[in-house]
């Protein structure tokens, strides 16, 4: 028998539903179990254990944890550190969301249109996305150097800045530092969105825009009368991805800010991971975890639901 | 045949795949400052690394923040580079990143098909249960659980080893559930051929499922090995000890210690970027339709 390389397309008769004529046994879960077992040990496992550990005061030096009920959570919630922390991870959320939605639209209509450079241009937009961080981080830092810096001698050269005043970035006062880190993950991760973006554009049937033309629309009309509506449900994913990402900021902060000026850009993993590894408090550490983990569930219900929906 | 005129006149050489359905329009003077800007764009996206480059290319004196910025070294110099490489922790650390990311991509390709395979083929009992379980876990944040995984891998005896910093990061219910719907959409004449042929589930997935599915494999695993490759806090955490850190972290524990040497800096920078840069560009055309592909599913 001859296996062809390419699934040819089908009908949709043709599809059964999964295992529609298959009997009930146990051999579909021999194929199953590998995955299922590292999923319960290391996914499971640690939701349960990091649970549990919220109501100990179980302590990273390894002397022997107790019950203590809700006192971590009592903890944290009367913590000022932890609100400061997790506002401004709310904060850089709200920062770095939209630009990163209507950027990404902006630039993957731009290169729709200009598709002689395409390969170009989505080398240069997405290339950034597979650089590591703390090379991302070497160079923004770089850049962002106070004196002398390349991004400061351009400011002053378009007369944007005063030369003798030198803007310091990543460590800015009144949430410049913030910022800083917001320009910096807009260039590193913008491309994965503008590729989403891209690819949705490219299933827009042309004959569409044709149809309208002959109707007298122009480009702005057909940009918010058909593009933009058209692209609503990738909008919507790209929302919700990039909500779950932002709430996850960690790695490009603490290298860039180390959570400064005066605890201004402290995000909610720095401060578990100041509490659990460098106060020692896992249990306490775990009930902060948890706060941040809910945040998330509630946002990530959305992104479940987006996944799980069948295409029409 | 005016397709093939115009664009003759416009001074391209006509190829038979010009006959597209669209037909080639005269640029209008918006497609030229949509050209001009895209281009432009571009250009300035990749400044950063354009600036990273060319700094690690000038002497230390020429690179040091008291001088004018150029961006084409007056004297080019390699003294970065040779610094780095004759302290050489770089390529442990490019080696650990490269065992850590193996391990982490082949484990989560194999257990990921064998899953995906067996809910996608299979009834057994408890089916709907234990894939409903595993679907819940696309909404638990990994870095979330970094406290009580840190204190398991502890407890398995494996911090500071390749199996602690790979082994947790392989759970990938994503991945599960992209194969699955895959593997769901393969028709299934072939594989009753193939059974009615004698063949067991393991050469079925071998020779009939795997064969078609060389695309969605190539995507899931490019995404799990740049994923694993750039993963930074779990590493941070495992990898204490120098010889056994991962190259983003290796990198970041080093950073404040090049000091003033910014040819240094730069330069392990660009050596820090290249391999996954190397690899996308090879790649590129299979990680756009991969990015696709889970974005329009």
């Amino acid at each position: 028998m001859t296996v062809k390389t390419e699934a040819p397309p089908v009908p949709a008769a043709m599809v059964r539903p999964p295992a529609a004529n298959a009997k009930k046994s146990w051999t579909g879960l021999w194929f199953v179990l590998p995955f299922v077992a590292f999923y319960a040990l290391f996914l499971v496992w640690p939701t349960f254990l990091g649970l549990y550990y919220s109501f100990t005061d179980k302590s990273l030096t390894g002397r022997a944890a107790s019950w203590i009920g809700l006192d971590n959570w009592f903890e944290a919630f009367g913590d000022e550190r932890a609100w400061n922390a997790l506002w401004n991870t709310a904060e850089f959320t709200l920062y770095s969301t939209p630009p990163l939605v209507i950027l990404s639209i902006i630039f993957a209509l731009l290169v729709n249109r200009a598709r002689r450079i395409g390969w170009f241009l989505r080398m240069a937009f997405f290339a950034p996305f597979v650089v590591p961080v703390s090379v991302v981080t070497m160079i923004w830092v770089w850049m962002y150097q106070p004196d002398g810096g390349l991004i400061n001698h351009y400011l002053e050269l378009l007369g944007l800045q005063n030369p003798d005043t030198n803007q310091i970035w990543v460590q800015g006062e009144n949430g410049v530092a913030m910022w800083s880190v917001v320009i910096t993950t807009v260039w590193w991760t913008l491309g994965f969105n503008f590729l989403l973006y891209l690819a949705a554009l490219q299933t827009i049937d042309p004959a569409v825009y044709e149809a309208s033309s002959i109707d007298g629309a122009n480009w702005w009309q057909q940009l918010w009368r058909i593009t933009l509506p058209l692209l609503n449900r990738t909008t919507a994913m790209v929302i919700v991805l990039q909500l779950i990402a932002s709430l996850r900021i960690f790695d490009q902060m603490y290298i860039m800010t180390g959570g400064g000026p005066n605890r201004e850009s402290e995000v909610a993993i720095h401060y578990i991971y100041i509490a659990g590894f460098e106060g020692f408090r896992i249990g306490y550490a775990s009930a902060l975890s948890y706060v941040l983990f809910v945040l998330i569930l509630i946002i990530s219900i959305f992104q479940f639901r987006l996944f799980s929906r069948k295409e029409d | 045949m005016t397709a093939v005129q115009e664009r003759s006149s416009a001074g391209e050489t006509s190829r038979p795949t010009a006959l597209k359905r669209r037909r080639f329009k005269k640029p209008t003077v918006g497609a030229v400052i949509v050209y001009i800007a895209a281009g432009l764009l571009g250009v300035f996206w990749l400044l950063p690394l354009v600036w990273a480059v060319s700094t690690s290319l000038k002497s230390e004196t020429e690179a040091s923040l008291g001088q004018d910025i150029h961006w084409i070294p007056r004297e080019w110099s390699i003294e970065g580079y040779k610094v780095l490489f004759e302290r050489g922790d770089h390529l442990t650390w490019m080696l650990n990143s490269t065992v850590v990311s193996t391990i982490v991509t082949v484990l989560t390709l194999v257990l990921c098909t064998l899953a995906a395979y067996g809910f996608s083929r299979f009834d057994f009992p408890a089916k709907n249960i234990v894939f409903g379980a595993i679907i819940a876990g696309l909404m638990v944040p990994g870095q979330a659980l970094i406290i009580p995984l840190f204190d398991l891998v502890n407890a398995l005896h494996m911090g500071g080893t390749y199996w602690g910093l790979a082994l947790p990061q392989v759970v990938a219910p994503v991945m599960v559930f992209i194969l699955k719907r895959f593997f769901d959409g393969i028709p299934r004449d072939y594989e009753e051929a193939a059974k009615l042929d004698g063949a067991g589930h393991f050469r079925i997935l071998w020779n009939v499922i795997l064969p078609v599915s060389g695309p969605i494999m190539a995507a899931v695993g490019i995404f799990t090995f740049i994923g694993s490759w750039n993963n930074f806090l779990w590493p941070m955490l495992i990898a204490t000890d120098p010889s056994m850190m991962t190259l983003p972290v290796g990198l970041q524990a080093v950073a404040g210690g090049y000091g003033l040497f910014y040819a240094q800096t730069m330069a392990s920078a660009v050596l820090g970027a290249a391999p996954l840069l190397i690899i996308f560009l090879i790649f590129q055309k299979r990680i756009v339709k991969g990015v696709a592909g889970v974005g329009l599913k």
